[in-house]
């Protein structure tokens, strides 16, 4: 099983941004703990949030034949809690590309309101790590993201 | 336009300070950047990036880090210390860099501390001044 912490694309513009939506809910298990009687969205899950959307939009770029591994978290600045029952809005821009690596930034929004910013770095892993070998298979990128993607990518990369 | 030392310093004390979280008297002329500013192999590509993006140039990872392909040929590499040949290449691919001192114990362990601030300065002196 792979683990999916974003619920659907709104757009995806291939090789340049992409919007998600995810919705939080009670029925996550976490915020029961997080924090008793005051439950609230950890601030690093919002980061694996902007991590998949824009770790999406970045293999897709290379059309998944990179793996693409979250290296290096930029800048994580939080304004606002995000709670049970809100729907928030992940917006991941790239900013550059190059054979070995990628760097993305982005908003969380919850209507109006801006949550967050994160700025990722991404890594091609078989492009560096002076040379290691890793499986033959991406086994970043699973069949369970093509869901995520129906709709979008043909109709993008089509253009 | 020719761009100034100075500017060119300022703009790329900049870089530092925000892909290495520094502060600005942390970066000085002469400070390594993995020794003293802690930079991981993921920074250098960060920091390449935002070199570009900062002064609207292209800069080949290779051209400005060259150690990489370097150290991972045979020929270059003997000993653990840096063969002729091998000096000869770092000496053609990093004319931005002081090697004086390197050349008399050309240890690869050593390699790290070649790449200063001032060692960026002069890279992006000869790109955006030539």
């Amino acid at each position: 099983m792979r683990w999916i912490w974003i619920d659907k694309f709104l757009e995806f513009n291939s090789g340049q941004s992409a919007v998600a939506l995810k919705n939080v809910t009670l029925a996550e298990e976490h915020l029961h703990d997080h924090f008793p009687g005051f439950p609230i969205m950890p601030e690093c899950l919002m980061i694996e949030a902007m991590a998949q959307t824009a770790g999406i939009l970045v293999g897709e770029a290379r059309k998944f034949e990179e793996k693409v591994i979250l290296a290096k978290v930029k800048k994580a600045v939080f304004h606002h809690y995000v709670r049970p029952g809100d729907t928030i809005i992940l917006k991941a821009e790239i900013e550059s590309i190059a054979p070995e690596a990628a760097s993305t930034v982005g908003e969380i929004r919850r209507g109006d309101e801006l949550i967050a910013q994160i700025s990722l770095m991404f890594s091609h892993i078989d492009n560096n790590l002076a040379g290691k070998k890793f499986p033959e298979e991406n086994f970043v990128f699973t069949d369970m993201f093509n869901s995520l993607l129906t709709g979008f990518v043909e109709t993008e990369t089509a253009e | 336009m020719a761009i100034s030392r100075d500017d060119i310093f300022e703009k790329v004390q900049e870089v530092l300070v925000d892909a290495l979280g520094l502060d600005d008297d942390e970066v000085t002329s002469e400070a390594t950047l993995m020794g003293d500013l802690g930079a991981e192999s993921i920074d250098f590509l960060d920091i390449v990036f935002r070199l570009e993006k900062a002064f609207d140039i292209k800069v080949p990872r290779e051209e400005l880090f060259p150690a990489e392909s370097v150290l991972n040929n045979a020929e270059f590499v003997s000993d653990g210390k840096l063969t002729e040949k091998g000096l000869a290449e770092i000496k053609d691919k990093m004319p931005h860099t002081d090697l004086s001192e390197f050349e008399q114990d050309p240890d690869v362990n050593k390699m790290a501390d070649l790449f200063t601030v001032d060692a960026i300065v002069n890279f992006i002196d000869n790109k955006v001044n030539s």
